[in-house]
């Protein structure tokens, strides 16, 4: 089998080639180049640095596997940077790298490994896959601290059978100790970070650099419309934020709305925030078709655990009504359905 | 391996390190010594100078080695346009080497007027935009002879005839680093003042290069330091690099007839199977004006990234024609001044043949890349 190493010149993708190649397979590593700077300079922080692709570099020379680097930036500028950029200026909650898998890594470099001539798409996710007789089916890693099946939950039956997670099957551990043993550079690498492009900064600061639109100030209000001070830009704000409201009140409040067009952001109660339904667009089912109406895990942020949810799959996406109201609920961010370890599908959130 | 990217670099003649061996042993002194050991290098780097200079028909002082073809441009731009203390204007093309284009973005900042001048749709400079850019505050002209990505070529004693009727002052300078390999050059044939060569790309070191300077054109320095090459390019003398370099312009000179007609009947082979195969090919250079040694091409609905990968995995290697620092594909500002979008210049191609280039070299490209290509159209 032959076999496409992408890599972020993390760790844990050299650690997925690596064992790839030791377990017999021919392959090729790749670093997709995703962003650059106004003037096409390589980015200093984050995953697409000079320094980084010369990492996955040397590990490719390692293994003794060609390698390439790729450029997609005009693919995830158009599919990830402007839609980030859009949808915090609408006031929701983006998740990039939900859509990065989505756009860019699972759809038209999936196509491109295929162009190869690579049989699967080899990445370091903390994710596992499984197939029987019903099909493929995603799983979440084995090591519960780093699963990132949240982030995945958009591949098909399709995808799943072009892509192989070998890191997801052990523990970060496990991984760090097999890079140390190869004596891969990046054995003692950072992890990723989650928003590439912003790099060290603050991804505030990024949207500030994108429009001024970012720092258009609007009115602060209570749940009753009572002005409580100015804010200048709803970029500062996400749902759930606590800290930094530039608001004294002398008791917890949160964000519990923003609203756009006025850019108004309202400040609630931690009850004010709690939500007992919701639904989600941009739907995919891992198995194809959706599943009966039912009892799922949802889980609404990548960093959240998931909590008891009956979803109810309708003709363009689904609906979830908890049985115990949930806090921070944002509009933009992706919520994933599981049974137990393994993934039902998952939709971006449009309404609470 | 199928090697079809002389363009980039091509192998080193072994005559050349034969030459050059002696100056990794015995020949070991700094040329600008007063002793015996310092006599034998400066006697090599001399006869290496006047070796090279009678090959473009050049005095012996008018040759500056340098760093290499980019090191040579640098000083012929920029040290024309500072010359003698002025912010001069320079005037050149959009589709020169970055090694020009950096040069003259960089005199911009320093407040020197710049002016590129436009190519038409196969690369050819359009003379009107050039000349009528031309002015008594002209410090420099540069085109390049031929571009290092199309291969188009350039009439640059046309050029340099209307830069001189219009400012006699004027320095006219070209880049022939991509067309020494199979064009005879001679400054005064060409009626240019700078001219600039890289020895790698045509079979000598990596690391040297050589600036032509008419006598009478002042420079000012790039490098500074301890005056050597009669203060135009300070550093020690890379005698080992000169030597090689004029060995490899001598074996240059001497192999052009044969190099044209072994890689042209190559080049001819290749596009007329490959045309064959892939009926809307195009081909991205005029066909009775470019290096007998490019084939830059354009294969419709085929992103030049995939093939790279696809072509490189069948052993054959080729050249996007230009990328950056960590090797992915860049958009060519070449193309892109030729009117290329995007998504028309991430299907180009460039093969370029070389001295090692076998005539039959050519069926068998045409042959890996169509197979290549298999369900990629």
């Amino acid at each position: 089998m032959r076999g496409v190493g992408a890599r972020r010149g993390g760790g844990d993708s050299s650690v997925a080639a690596a064992m790839m190649v030791e377990q017999g397979h021919e392959g090729i590593g790749a670093t997709l180049k995703l962003w650059q700077g106004p003037n096409g300079e390589a980015p200093t922080a984050g995953c697409c640095t000079v320094s980084d692709s010369e990492d996955a570099r040397r590990v490719a020379a390692q293994l003794d596997i060609p390698y390439y680097v790729l450029d997609y930036t005009d693919d995830f500028m158009s599919g990830v940077v402007d839609r980030f950029i859009g949808d915090y200026f609408s006031g929701l909650t983006p998740n990039p790298c939900v859509e990065c898998n989505r756009t860019v890594k699972f759809s038209r470099f999936l196509d491109q490994a295929a162009e190869f001539g690579c049989d699967v798409l080899v990445t370091g996710h903390y994710a596992r896959t499984r197939q029987d007789d019903s099909g493929w089916h995603l799983l979440k890693g084995v090591d519960p601290t780093k699963d990132q099946s949240y982030v995945l939950h958009m591949l098909g039956q399709e995808e799943l059978e072009r892509v192989r997670f070998p890191v997801g099957e052990q523990s970060k551990a496990e991984t760090r100790t097999y890079a140390e043993r190869l004596g891969l550079r990046t054995a003692n690498k950072p992890d990723s970070q989650d928003i590439c492009f912003v790099g060290d900064g603050n991804y505030r600061d990024f949207l500030r650099s994108q429009a001024d639109e970012a720092t258009r100030p609007g009115p602060i209000v209570d749940t009753d419309g009572e002005h409580l001070g100015t804010h200048e830009g709803v970029i500062d704000f996400t749902i759930g934020q606590r800290k930094g409201l530039g608001v004294a009140l002398g008791e917890p409040r949160y964000v519990i709305g923003i609203e756009p067009s006025s850019a108004t952001v309202t400040l609630g109660r931690r009850e004010d925030l709690a939500t007992s339904a919701f639904s989600v667009d941009s739907t995919g089912w891992v198995a194809g078709d959706p599943p009966p109406p039912g009892t799922l895990e949802v889980k609404v942020r990548y960093k959240s655990d998931p909590v008891p949810g009956l979803v109810v799959p309708t003709s363009d996406g689904a609906s979830v009504t908890f049985d115990q109201p949930q806090g921070a609920i944002a509009p933009g961010q992706a919520a994933v359905f599981y049974d137990a370890d393994e993934v039902i599908g998952g939709g971006t959130i449009v309404a609470t | 391996m199928l090697y079809l990217d002389h363009a980039a670099t091509t192998p080193m003649r072994p005559e050349v390190w034969e030459a050059m061996s002696p100056h990794a042993g015995e020949v070991y002194g700094n040329a600008s010594g007063s002793h015996r050991a310092a006599r034998l290098a400066k006697n090599a780097l001399e006869e290496a100078r006047e070796r090279a200079a009678a090959l473009l028909g050049a005095q012996p002082l008018e040759i500056v080695f340098t760093g290499g073809g980019t090191e040579a441009d640098n000083l012929a731009v920029q040290g024309a346009a500072l010359a003698g203390g002025r912010r001069g204007a320079v005037v050149t093309t959009a589709i020169e080497h970055e090694a020009v284009l950096e040069t003259a973005a960089f005199l911009e900042g320093l407040g020197c007027p710049v002016h590129l001048a436009g190519v038409d749709q196969m690369g050819v400079v359009d003379l009107d935009d050039l000349a009528g850019a031309i002015d008594e505050e002209t410090a420099v002209v540069s085109v390049m002879s031929a571009n290092n990505e199309t291969g188009v070529c350039q009439p640059i004693r046309q050029i340099s005839d209307a830069v001189k009727s219009i400012n006699p002052a004027a320095v006219m300078h070209t880049d022939a680093v991509q067309s020494f390999i199979s064009q005879d050059l001679n400054v005064d044939s060409l009626g240019v003042d700078l001219l600039s060569l890289a020895a790698h790309k045509f079979g000598g070191p990596k690391g040297v290069g050589l600036l032509y300077v008419r006598s009478g054109v002042g420079l000012e320095p790039v490098l500074h330091g301890g005056g050597q090459e009669l203060g135009r390019r300070s550093g020690t003398h890379n005698v080992m690099g000169a030597v090689g370099m004029v060995k490899a312009m001598e074996l240059t000179t001497a192999d052009r007839e044969r190099f044209r007609s072994d890689v042209g009947s190559a080049r001819s082979e290749f596009e007329e199977a490959l045309l064959r195969a892939v009926p809307d090919l195009e081909i991205n250079a005029p066909l009775d004006g470019r290096l007998v040694q490019h084939s830059h091409l354009r294969i419709p609905e085929v992103r030049n990234e995939t093939l790279l990968v696809r072509l490189d995995q069948r052993d054959l290697a080729v050249s996007a024609g230009s990328s950056c620092q960590s090797g992915a594909a860049d958009i060519s500002h070449v193309l892109a001044a030729m009117g290329f979008d995007d998504e028309r210049a991430r299907q180009c191609l460039r093969f370029s043949f070389g001295w090692t280039t076998a005539p039959e070299d050519g069926p068998a490209a045409a042959a890996i890349l169509v197979e290549a290509l298999e369900g990629l159209r």
